[in-house]
């Protein structure tokens, strides 16, 4: 980490490029000069930087939970009937292969440019992986916790709900993990076309501007904010799961 | 009558167009009260029939009738205890054991005391809140028992339940199964391929032959409780049960390394004709 801060600062000194190429992370070029964490600091406590984050994240959390429930249903879906997991299943496949932004012409025509659009990309990029996690899951649901189950008198919603979701829950840990992802590139790459603020737009501006000590402390928030989501939350979980089941550490 | 199966056959698909005949004209009748052992190398079908009684399969034809009702699906009355036990592994041992009684429709309360009953009676009343990969295999197998049991069900059917444990720790489990069953009075079946443990724990011994499996020979073991393995009664059945099942065990190994396989090796048969003494 010191490493690369310090390859960048001196870079950066050299003059080979021009700072608004290639801005200090640190310490200012010339008395006064823009650096790569001022901007960010200002950001932040102008609420920029913050108010953007904060959109972005809006959007985000309610395309992934979109994606997420979907996903489930799908996946359990598949896992249920052979003949949706022939058809539907199938397809899955295919559109798990397409990145979510080439769904971006399409959405711009249907819903026009704004918050639906982006909303649309991030759903549609986060639920094809969730369906196949879900499904997985749901389809190596152990049979004998499911016969376990059934002789003691469990059937329906309430099989579902106490043995097969609980069972499957490693596999849609991952999926989360996987979507949320997904969720991410697409979010960003849907912002970045899409304007209408969020942090994809700050970049944009930042590029517009060329001012890439903007565009730099867009990409530490991001990175910032990705680890946390999987330190903090997957890792959490996965580690809870593990030490609950008394599998792996 | 408890459970009785008429004329049972099962047959699983296998490929397109073949299928695998595996019960032929099973009859069986287990009156209440009864232990019951099904005694059978593997693959012999015990545990379809098993699967059958419990309701979590269906006969291709024939009738399986528990309580003189004829078996649609799984109940409650008919509760399985599973090799791997089959305990939940995201949920605590008290919850494991309560799973069944609150689906009953029994207030948590009650269903928690009737579960620390159960508990008490496996000996494991100190673990009701461990989960159950802190538990050993002995003690897991416990819990599903206890968690069998406190659903009262008219059968328990025990699948292979001790199959999975070290000798010492299915010693004990024989002694309390026992003191659990004169203690109940439940009729149960239980299913194994180890001799001496049908012959240990149960009335009756049904013995099964492969290929398609059908009740080959009934023995009822007439040893006093608690039973002695060293029992002259039971080491006189050992040897008849083995014999019976020795024949079964050639047919299956035939059937899989070919028909020149022999479990005995014969002096006629296999002498060696090149070897005529002459080093003397």
């Amino acid at each position: 980490m010191i490493v690369i801060v310090t390859i960048w600062e001196i870079i950066s000194k050299t003059n080979l490029f021009p700072t608004f190429m290639f801005p200090p992370l640190l310490i200012p070029n010339d008395p006064g000069g823009v650096t790569v964490l001022s901007t960010l600091v200002n950001g932040l406590i102008s609420g920029q930087i913050l108010g953007a984050t904060g959109m972005t994240l809006g959007r985000l959390l309610l395309g992934f939970s979109i994606a997420v429930i979907l996903g489930l249903i799908f996946g359990y879906l598949i896992a249920r009937y052979k003949w949706v997991d022939d058809t539907l299943g199938f397809f899955v496949t295919a559109l798990q292969s397409i990145p979510s932004i080439v769904w971006f012409p399409l959405a711009i025509v249907w819903f026009g440019l704004g918050n639906v659009a982006i909303l649309f990309i991030v759903t549609i990029g986060a639920t094809w992986t969730m369906t196949v996690n879900a499904s997985t899951g749901f389809k190596n649901v152990p049979n004998l916790y499911l016969n376990a189950a059934r002789t003691l008198g469990s059937s329906g919603t309430h099989l579902v709900r106490t043995v097969i979701l609980p069972a499957s829950v490693p596999h849609i840990i991952s999926g989360l993990r996987v979507a949320w992802a997904f969720a991410w590139r697409a979010i960003m790459a849907g912002e970045l076309l899409g304007g209408n603020g969020g942090l994809g737009y700050l970049l944009d501006m930042g590029r517009s501007l060329q001012s890439m000590d903007l565009v730099l402390s867009i990409m530490i928030v991001i990175g910032i904010i990705g680890t946390i989501m999987d330190n903090q939350v997957f890792l959490r979980m996965e580690r809870s799961v593990a030490r609950k089941w008394g599998v792996g550490t | 009558m408890k459970v009785k199966l008429e004329q049972v056959n099962k047959s699983f698909p296998k490929g397109k167009t073949d299928s695998l005949h595996v019960l032929h004209d099973i009859d069986l009748q287990i009156e209440a009260g009864e232990f019951v052992s099904l005694l059978g190398p593997s693959g012999c079908g015990k545990s379809t029939i098993l699967n059958l009684i419990a309701g979590l399969d269906s006969p291709t034809s024939g009738e399986v009738y528990v309580n003189d009702k004829k078996v649609k699906g799984p109940g409650t009355d008919r509760v399985v205890v599973f090799q791997q036990g089959g305990l939940f592994p995201w949920m605590n041992v008290m919850d494991n054991v309560t799973y069944g009684l609150l689906l009953k429709k029994m207030s948590k309360k009650e269903a928690e005391k009737k579960a620390m009953e159960g508990l008490r009676m496996v000996h494991l009343g100190n673990f009701a809140l461990a989960f159950p990969h802190e538990l050993s295999g002995g003690m897991q197998q416990r819990v599903a028992i206890a968690r069998a049991l406190v659903m009262d069900p008219d059968v328990l059917l025990m699948d292979e339940p001790f199959a999975a444990l070290d000798e010492q720790t299915r010693l004990i489990l024989h002694q309390e199964l026992q003191e659990i069953w004169q203690k109940t009075g439940k009729t149960i079946l239980f299913i194994t391929h180890n001799i001496r443990e049908a012959l240990t724990l149960s009335e009756r011994v049904l013995l099964m032959s492969t290929r398609p499996g059908a009740i080959k020979k009934s023995f009822r073991v007439q040893a006093a409780r608690p039973r002695n393995p060293s029992d002259s009664v039971i080491v006189d059945l050992e040897t008849r049960v083995m014999k019976e099942l020795e024949e079964e065990m050639e047919k299956v190994l035939k059937e899989e390394f070919g028909d020149d396989y022999r479990l005995k090796t014969s002096a006629v048969r296999d002498r060696d004709r090149d070897y005529m003494g002459d080093h003397i």
